[in-house]
């Protein structure tokens, strides 16, 4: 069948450039570009280009331009290029449609309509330069109240502490399993951790066995629906176990990572044969119910003999503050919640852009609830999905989290482009690939780098913004909403988000 | 080899596993429990982490409580009497036998061990088992299931012996299977197994695997006096995934 | 009923234990044994949330509707002046044979115990209300007052049996009533609740209940708007800030109202799949075709596990993919529904049978002789 639909992109090369080097149809995996010994010229097929810009920055004599196509429908409200292209592929293939990475739909942001306050005059703001500007974070279950005993000048703690999580920063690398992202990709996220001192998430992919003596101090390791690579040594090697509920990318629905993924080494991992299907059921089938789900923690805490935190992933729905509540009670000590924009190596576009909500509004609503119901310090909460900038980090704290999870950004400081495609498994970048001649392209050191460099830099500008708001310790912006101001927010937004408006 | 008798009446389950644990790690190597009466999790925390893999045996009398041996590395529990839920779950390793009957989501995503369970079990019974490499669970009931019998199933035997009353009246058997194998001992209408599964008669390699681990269960459980020739006369049907991959075509 | 734009229901997420013990031959017991039952769940509940019904506590005044309710205040007064406000209306409506406190035991801590009062009364219909009959006459007042008169709430409204809830762990909740040394009864039916919903609201408890009829529940119904807009469109108010009220509200409206058997209604509630209805002889599924066509606002979606609790029967019914658990057992004359198996054993070591009954098909315990109660 011929199919109808149009290119995305236009290629054009400079032909007075192009050295007819080969490099461009080298670097493109979607074999866009192929060399013409007649003519000695190269053809690039625009049908084939996912956009990825690898052959534009690889180009040595920077003779590509990959540009979205001009080609237009005749312009219409209602039929956007996208809606009538998206319909026609699936007249074309009667298939559902796939696609990676975030929600890209014009969803208000809103990050973008709050702004930060500073001291000035009444109160001094902190040079971070020269005074002492702490990051340190913990995540866990705080006891209500602790009690004390002075025994001859000896104070001895009498409440049983849960087990915590210390990080230096409270930027955490978020789930992105072996198999959805390349092992490059898996090892750098590990080893930035490390050297950091932040945590990454294994995913359900699993954790591989050589990197469990080395990274598993660093390692949230999940548990999700396909309970792939699960056993007692996985569980006890990490730093803490995660039960994955929902995915901000797709709630509600499960996930497969196809045959063509389960690679030898990705297959060891998961535990499962190679060139099989790994599918994730939607639900746990253990968890239909809230006390379910508190029988899977206590299974996972009697499992790792109650020496780690356990947290509660899910997707920020429309009742996430109930839901949270319950989990909490359910006796998770910590919540991580993914919002509307949250990534994924793989969903149905119709579920990626139209389930869930922001986290913004999911994290306000939710601290707010435990505050009000009293429970919020019998757990943390970590908050995903659209998280672009240290600036939108300090919100979210501000907001009430306790940290966030980084999936997307961290990507993109390896090199992301997101272009979209990562369904598909030919990545350009070595990302989300298990092509070896693809994931080489990444490399360990200089991506391991790129990723500290990040949590660096951000790790700097929240400082320079606490000590701003004459805060010189992370923990006394948490939910201190006092320090935000809503802008061309309505009255009901302001509300969820317990602001006032600028100027207030 | 050490054993240690425990009355449960009234412990914790809290408790309970804390118990087990410190004295495996003491060296105990077998337990006897009595008056289990809702006790979860037993087996689960029976790990220890210094690498040797301690292997203890757990004898039960009462009504242990759900994900009985959930996420087990590789100890034996007998149980005089029934279970209830998720027994088994995410299994890595070891033996339980039953009996008696079994709940729901019985050996849910277990990957390796083995189930031997006496009468029928509920909904859901193995679930999204796996295998790997030589690690192959295998989940033996002596009577029959209820709905929704290997789900997703990746992996593993399953079989049903249909040694009781009740008829094989399960339906969706098998939706999304793409590995593993159920055996049935009896009849089974077509309309009662998903069509991603294909059914044939065992050959002489599963006649091979049925004499084996109906062997096993037959050993289980003495008391029952079972005769293998007798059993394993009857008609069996194979089911197996027509494909490693039952969702590749689902994608525009 | 007039489309007043009504305040979204405030969702909250709510899971349980659920037991319930029958005797069939309708001898009657003390609450002592499915207090320890319930008990023995203890952790599937959150302490949020205990209660009981009873069937066959009031044999002294069987012909006579008992009204268990509950005045909420801020203060003594404010509960007793809640009742003064009930007692009018009520003095207006029936004619009250006796009434008194549900007494209650000062050792026990609950949260915020509300005043319980307990009559027992006969309608007292006027003008055209005569043409109701008692049951609906009775309905209606109670809706009434749970929509209209502030900080009063029916609790149950059946003959010779009673709701005993609250806020705590049930077996709390037992002993603040003293089930376990005032009352007898031939069925028992317990809730240990797990909400999300810390305010002390003695009225989201369970077991919900109207007239004869009681349920308790597990699990969460996802079609809750559905079949809400349906039960208000027959004049049941839905006030209770939970899912679990519309299905005692469905049961009502099927059972006694259009006089449909606990086996369709079963149907009803949970439909068999639409791949089992095609497969049907022509005669069947042209039943359950139309059941579903005329009743599908009525399906409850999602998961579900509940005992339904009526005079002289009990009922255990799931989901139509069995999601939640229930085992039924018997031993002799007695009857038992439970999450867990455990707790049926700790109560009753030897049973008869155990099974796990089969989704969406209803377990029906009945009494031998039904005249031993009425
Ligand atoms: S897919 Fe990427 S590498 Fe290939 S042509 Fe397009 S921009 Fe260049
Ligand atoms: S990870 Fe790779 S495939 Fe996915 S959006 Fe980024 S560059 Fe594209």
């Amino acid at each position: 069948m011929k199919s109808f639909v149009f290119p995305e992109f236009q290629i054009i090369r400079d032909e007075e450039k192009c050295g007819q080097c080969r490099g461009c149809e080298r670097q493109c995996s979607f074999g866009t570009h192929t060399y013409d010994p007649l003519t000695d010229r190269l053809i690039s097929d625009d049908y084939k280009c996912a956009g990825c810009q690898r052959c534009v920055i690889f180009c040595p004599k920077d003779a590509i331009v990959v540009r979205p196509t001009q080609s237009f429908y005749r312009p219409n409200a209602s039929w956007s290029r996208e809606k009538i292209e998206d319909l026609k592929k699936q007249a074309e293939t009667g298939g559902v449609i796939l696609t990676g990475c975030g929600n890209d739909k014009p969803f208000r942001i809103y990050w973008d309509h709050i702004v930060l306050n500073a001291s000035q005059v009444t109160n001094p703001s902190i040079d971070p330069l020269r005074e002492p500007m702490e990051l340190r974070t913990f995540l866990g279950a705080k006891p209500d109240l602790m009690d004390i005993d002075f025994k001859g000048g000896d104070v001895e703690i009498k409440t049983k502490i849960s087990p915590h999580l210390m990080v230096e920063t409270p930027i955490l690398f978020s789930a992105m399993s072996y198999g959805a992202i390349s092992y490059n990709a898996f090892k750098s996220l590990a080893t930035a951790s490390k050297q950091f001192g932040t945590l990454f998430n294994t995913g359900e992919g699993g954790l591989p066995r050589e990197l469990r003596a080395e990274f598993g101090g660093n390692a949230i390791v999940q548990v999700a629906s396909g309970r792939y690579g699960i056993d007692a040594e996985y569980l006890n090697c990490a730093a803490a176990v995660e039960i994955k509920v929902g995915q901000g990318a797709k709630p509600g629905i499960g996930g497969h990572l196809p045959g063509e993924k389960v690679s030898q080494s990705v297959a060891e991992t998961r535990m499962i044969p190679v060139g099989t299907d790994a599918i994730s059921p939607a639900p746990h089938h253990d968890i239909y119910s809230i006390e379910d789900l508190s029988m899977l923690i206590h299974a996972l805490k009697e499992a790792t003999n109650y020496e780690k935190p356990v947290s509660v992933k899910i997707a920020a729905v429309h009742n996430v503050a109930a839901i949270a509540s319950g989990i909490v009670r359910a006796g998770a000590d910590i919540i991580a919640i993914d919002g509307l924009r949250g990534g994924t190596g793989a969903a149905p576009k119709a579920i990626r852009d139209n389930v869930g909500i922001p986290i913004e509004l999911a994290i306000s609503a939710l601290d707010m609830r435990l505050k009000n119901e009293g429970i919020r310090n019998r757990c943390s909460i970590v908050a995903a999905g659209g998280l672009r900038s240290s600036s939108d980090i300090i919100k979210a704290i501000a907001l009430g989290a306790d940290a966030v999870y980084i999936g997307t950004a961290a990507l993109i400081a390896m090199g992301c482009t997101l272009c979209q495609k990562c369904n598909t498994g030919k990545c350009n970048w070595g990302l989300c690939t298990q092509d070896p001649r693809l994931s080489g392209r990444l490399n360990t050191e200089i991506a391991t780098k790129r990723l500290t460099n990040l949590l660096n830099a951000w790790s700097h500008e929240i400082m320079e913004m606490l000590g701003g708001m004459g805060i010189n310790a992370i923990e006394s912006l948490r939910g201190n909403r006092d320090h935000l101001r809503g802008i061309g927010l309505y009255e009901w937004e302001l509300e969820v988000l317990g602001i006032k408006g600028a100027g207030q | 080899m050490e054993t240690v008798e425990i009355d449960a009446t009234g412990i914790s389950t809290e408790d309970l596993n804390e118990r087990l644990m410190a004295l495996m790690l003491d060296g105990t190597e077998k337990f006897v429990l009595k008056n289990v009466c809702g006790q979860r999790y037993i087996g689960t925390r029976l790990y220890s982490k210094n690498g040797n893999k301690p292997r203890v045996d757990i004898d039960i009398t009462g009504t242990p409580g759900s994900d009985l041996g959930a996420f087990m590395s590789g100890h034996r529990v007998r149980v005089h009497g029934n279970v209830q839920d998720g027994v088994g779950n995410t299994m890595d390793d070891g033996e339980i036998v039953v009996e008696g009957r079994a709940g729901d989501v019985l050996g849910m995503s277990m990957r390796g061990g083995k189930i031997f369970i006496r009468d029928n079990t509920g909904y859901r019974t193995a679930l999204h088992m796996k295998e790997y490499l030589d690690k192959k669970p295998v989940l033996v009931i002596g009577g029959t299931t209820q709905d929704f019998l290997g789900e997703y199933m990746a992996g593993g035997i399953v079989i049903l012996l249909g040694l009781g009353e009740l008829p094989h009246n399960q339906t969706f058997i098998g939706t999304g299977m793409h590995g593993g194998v159920i055996y049935i001992r009896g009849k089974v209408d077509k309309l009662q197994v998903a069509g991603q599964v294909d059914i044939s008669e065992p050959g002489v390699e599963d006649r091979k695997l049925l004499d084996k681990f109906v062997g096993e269960f037959i050993e289980s459980f003495p008391d029952l006096g079972l005769n293998k020739e007798e059993i394993l006369k009857g008609d069996f049907i194979k089911l197996a995934p027509k494909s490693k991959r039952p969702y590749a075509k689902m994608y525009a | 009923m007039p489309r007043i734009r009504r305040e979204l229901y405030n969702k909250e997420i709510c899971a349980c234990s659920i037991f319930g013990a029958m005797n069939r031959d309708g001898e009657r017991f003390t609450g002592k044994g499915v207090m320890k039952a319930i008990a023995n769940m203890h952790v599937r509940g959150n302490g949020l949330g205990g209660g009981f019904a009873a069937y066959g506590i009031y044999p002294e005044y069987k012909d006579y509707y008992a009204f268990h309710l509950m005045f909420t205040g801020n203060s003594p007064e404010a509960k007793r002046s809640a009742k003064i406000g009930f007692d009018a209306f009520l003095c207006e409506n029936f004619d009250v044979v006796s009434d008194d406190e549900i007494p209650h035991s000062d050792e026990v801590v609950v949260s915020d115990p509300p005043l319980i009062w307990r009559y027992y009364v006969l309608p007292r219909k006027q003008g055209e209300e005569a043409l109701l009959s008692d049951e609906d006459y009775i309905v209606k007042m109670v809706m009434h007052v749970n929509t209209k008169i502030e900080n009063a709430h029916v609790f149950s409204s059946g003959k010779n049996m009673g709701c005993f809830k609250g806020v705590g762990y049930p077996e709390d909740i037992g002993e603040y009533f003293m089930l376990d040394k005032l009352y007898s009864a031939y069925t028992w039916t317990v809730h240990g609740r797990f909400p999300t919903n810390t305010q002390a609201w003695w009225g989201g408890a369970h077991p919900f209940s109207l007239l004869n009829t009681t349920v308790v529940h597990n699990g969460e119904i996802s079609s809750y708007g559905t079949n809400r807009w349906y039960l208000e469109m027959y004049g049941y108010a839905c006030t209770l800030q939970t899912d679990t009220e519309v299905i005692a509200y469905a049961v009502d409206l099927l059972m006694r109202r259009q006089s449909i058997p606990i086996e369709i209604v079963a149907k009803i509630l949970a439909p068999p799949i639409w791949n089992s209805i095609d497969r049907m002889d022509e005669k069947e599924k042209k039943l359950l075709t139309t059941l579903r066509m005329v009743y599908g606002s009525l399906l409850m979606n999602g998961p579900f596990a509940i005992i339904i609790g009526q005079t002289g029967k009990m009922i255990g019914l799931t989901d139509r993919i069995r999601l939640r658990p229930i085992t039924a057992a018997t031993r002799g004359e007695m009857f038992y529904l439970s999450s867990e198996e455990a707790s049926i054993r700790l109560i009753s070591p030897v049973l008869d049978s155990v099974w796990t009954p089969n989704g969406g098909e209803p377990v029906v315990g009945e009494l031998n002789n039904m005249r031993t109660v009425l």
